[in-house]
């Protein structure tokens, strides 16, 4: 609880800092994601709050934008990248596979808790496709058939 | 100043970097020190040197050897051979296909480098995107101090008018009409914005330019603030570059701490600021009106135009938005000449386009080429091809909005004008090369996929549309399409060109246009045989073992459903019933017996 209320207390300070800025909402909004690793609903009405909106707005922009999670993600983000380059090459087989293998949809996190996997749009990195992230280590030029291998560095 | 005997750039593009730069930047820089040449050797880590398909790459000056692929293990190699007895490390030196001149040639002999114009990239590569000195020493600022000492504002907006740079975020407006329009503008506060949302999947080109020369994009942002009267700058990027983002904040707190940015600029009282702001996942976002409404903090859903951003744009003020690929132009062309800047490229598209080439395609990578260079230039002789003998079959240009372009239209020049002409767009400039393989009709579900996720949902023609449009694809990929489903592709996507409100809507229908425009054929064999021509559409194919099968029985242990069954030294069979076509067998058949139907 005492994390928690140092959170919080974080927060409060990222939004006096921001408070007088212009278009203030999404900066706050993504500094408090980055603090408690999403946005749930009781962030959400600290923001409002703290900024002086209606928590729809806030709940809005939490909502549009595919960056701000509402519910935690797991401990390992999969992130297989759909950009056209990679899509050419195979990754939705990869995608498939991953899914198959851990036995979670894309977008969802698995039962442990371990795994979320999310389909991204391109990262830019097109010389390796098919890519995938793992939180931060890149995977490049990979096939399904490379998958099991890679999730088992991750399962122990 | 200290005097270094050798530069040594390793990329730290993020290609570079996914394939591990960091790792051998600091090995280089250990196995320097343990040799005791740091005061000889400079390792310096530079932006994207657009040849990421057989990164990381390194090259070592003053020879100009080209190492590529190299692994943190070849780290000492190079130094103890390289810059210690000057022995070129023969077998990392990159060298085009077929040629057998192992010790390399210079940089621009390169095929993929030989037909490139650099004006975008002419940083990238070459200096430390994280040292201002070094843009300074190539000429950096020197546009704005120009601007500042020389020029008047109406002189900047004529100079950038005559030299026809056109915008190349996609749309191709005339970047000096813009000045003009919100320079006119009478108003207490007026903005410029830099439009670094680089959403289409497969593009790259405004990173590379974030990463290599940050400040580029900070000395043209400034010396249009000059010009339209404007003191505060935004860039907005996307949250997923962070290389680029932790770039041009250094950048832009360098140019701070040099009195480039800030109150006061160069003794001339002109003051001008900048901000980054950081996109959250929308590519909607990339349009200029909800790029603003983003900036303002709120969801970014576009709003109508007139009255343009020039009118009222950001926080309800004038404002000049461009995207970073159109400023990182502008300091040369201030410099060089509305002239210079016009002897490249054609009549109505002068100068140049980075392009990220990717997909099927040997050198994945970043090039710039002068407009109306033809494509098949570009995939051909600098992109190197197709891989593994495939037959080349459609390029895609311009991302959602865009087309594909198929064999025959090779030869078109590349410029605005005459991919609209094709039914494709320039955009931003992502590439995207297609084989035999790819189903086209897969690919236009692909971005209609894209368009139906990203539609912000504010209008009707986009969010219901094109949700429509994707399930007709739906059903054909599955092999359930109805007589009737192109004329309804058709009628959906005419209505929706004509009625949806930002460029997102308007523009969502090309990749189906364009591919039922040329590839007409794969939807009607989809639709009427059930047949994928590239046996891609899973629903659409099964398996069958043929006569090449010697019976070795591996495709049977290897199958996860037990669909294969057959003796030893007899042919197998496929019960496709049970198959999952999840592919394994044909992955382990080494008498390439099994094949897609």
């Amino acid at each position: 609880m005492a994390e928690n209320a140092q959170k919080y207390e974080k927060l409060d300070q990222i939004i006096r800092q921001h408070k007088d800025e212009p278009g203030n909402l999404m900066p706050v909004m993504q500094e408090a994601q980055e603090i408690f690793g999403c946005v749930p609903l009781d962030v959400q009405e600290r923001i409002a709050d703290g900024l002086g909106v209606t928590l729809s707005e806030v709940y809005g922009v939490a909502t549009f934008y595919s960056q701000f999670a509402l519910e935690p993600k797991g401990k390992y983000v999969i992130s297989v990248c759909l950009g056209t380059a990679c899509y050419v090459k195979g990754s939705q087989q990869v995608l498939d596979k991953i899914c198959e293998e851990l036995g979670t949809a894309s977008g969802k996190t698995s039962d442990d808790g371990m795994f979320t996997i999310q389909a991204t749009r391109c990262i830019g990195a097109c010389g390796l496709a098919p890519v995938m992230t793992i939180n931060d280590e890149v995977h490049g030029r990979i096939t399904a058939d490379d998958v099991p291998a890679i999730l088992g560095k991750y399962k122990v | 100043m200290e005097v270094f005997r050798s530069h040594v750039l390793v990329c730290g593009g993020t290609g570079c970097t996914s394939s591990g730069s960091d790792k051998i930047i600091a090995a280089m820089e250990e196995q320097i020190k343990q040799s005791g040449l740091e005061r000889e050797i400079k390792v310096i880590r530079t932006g994207c040197f657009g040849l990421c398909e057989v990164g990381p790459v390194v090259i070592v000056y003053p020879e100009g050897t080209f190492y590529a692929r190299v692994k943190d293990a070849d780290v000492e190699e190079i130094v103890q051979e390289h810059l210690l007895k000057g022995r070129i490390v023969r077998r990392l030196v990159y060298t085009d296909k077929g040629d057998h001149h192992d010790a390399g040639k210079p940089l621009g002999e390169i095929d993929f480098y030989r037909h490139q114009t650099r004006i975008a990239l002419r940083n990238c590569g070459v200096i430390d995107p994280e040292n201002i000195d070094e843009y300074i020493a190539f000429d950096g600022y020197k546009a704005l101090a120009k601007a500042l000492t020389e020029m008047t504002p109406e002189g900047v907006i004529d100079v950038i008018t005559k030299s026809g740079l056109r915008g190349r975020g996609g749309g191709g407006f005339p970047a000096g009409t813009k000045w003009k329009f919100a320079a006119a503008q009478k108003a207490d506060k007026k903005y410029v914005i830099c439009n670094a949302d680089e959403g289409d999947p497969g593009a790259f080109m405004d990173r590379s330019v974030l990463e290599g020369d940050p400040h580029a994009v900070i000395e043209a942002m400034a010396i249009c603030g000059y010009s339209m009267g404007s003191d505060e700058g935004y860039v907005y990027v996307r949250a997923e570059y962070p290389i680029a983002v932790k770039r041009l904040n250094i950048a832009i707190a360098e140019a701070r701490e040099y009195g480039l940015l800030g109150k006061d600029i160069l003794g001339t009282g002109f003051n001008f600021d900048i901000h980054v702001r950081l996109g959250a996942g929308a590519f909607v976002c990339g349009e200029e009106t909800a790029l603003m409404v983003s900036i303002e903090g709120m969801r970014g859903e576009p709003r109508p135009k007139p009255p343009f951003p020039a009118v009222k744009g950001l926080f309800g003020k004038p404002s000049n938005i461009n995207n970073v690929e159109t400023y990182a132009n502008v300091p040369q062309i201030l410099l060089k000449g509305a002239e210079w800047f016009r002897t490249m490229g054609t009549e109505r598209s002068p100068g140049t386009k980075v392009f990220a080439l990717g997909g099927k395609i040997n050198n994945t990578g970043l090039v710039e080429v002068p407009m109306g260079t033809p494509l098949r230039t570009v995939i051909y002789d600098i992109g190197g091809g197709i891989p593994n003998d495939r037959k080349f079959k459609a390029v895609q240009t311009g991302g959602p909005s865009g087309g594909c372009i198929p064999a025959n239209l090779l030869d078109v020049p590349i410029e605005y004008d005459s991919l609209l002409e094709i039914g494709s767009m320039m955009g931003s400039g992502g590439m995207v090369v297609m084989d035999e393989d790819n189903c086209m009709v897969d690919i236009a579900r692909f971005f209609l996929d894209f368009t139906v996720e990203e539609s912000c949902g504010k209008c009707t023609p986009c969010r219901i549309g094109t949700r429509r449009m994707l399930e007709i694809l739906e059903r054909i990929v599955e092999g359930k399409g109805q007589p009737d489903d192109i004329e309804k592709l058709e009628r959906l996507a005419r209505s929706i060109k004509a009625t949806a409100l930002c460029g997102l809507g308007q523009t969502a229908p090309n990749p189906v246009l364009s591919t039922l425009h040329y590839f007409r054929h794969e939807y009607e064999a989809h639709i009427q045989d059930k047949k994928c021509p590239a046996h891609q559409c899973k629903s659409l194919l099964h398996l069958e073992i043929t006569d090449k099968c010697r019976g070795c029985t591996a495709c049977v242990r290897v199958c996860p459903v037990d669909a294969i069954t057959g003796e030893v030294r007899n042919k197998h069979a496929i019960d496709t019933d049970k198959c999952t076509k999840c592919y394994s067998c044909i992955e382990k058949c080494r008498f390439d017996a099994i094949v897609k139907v």
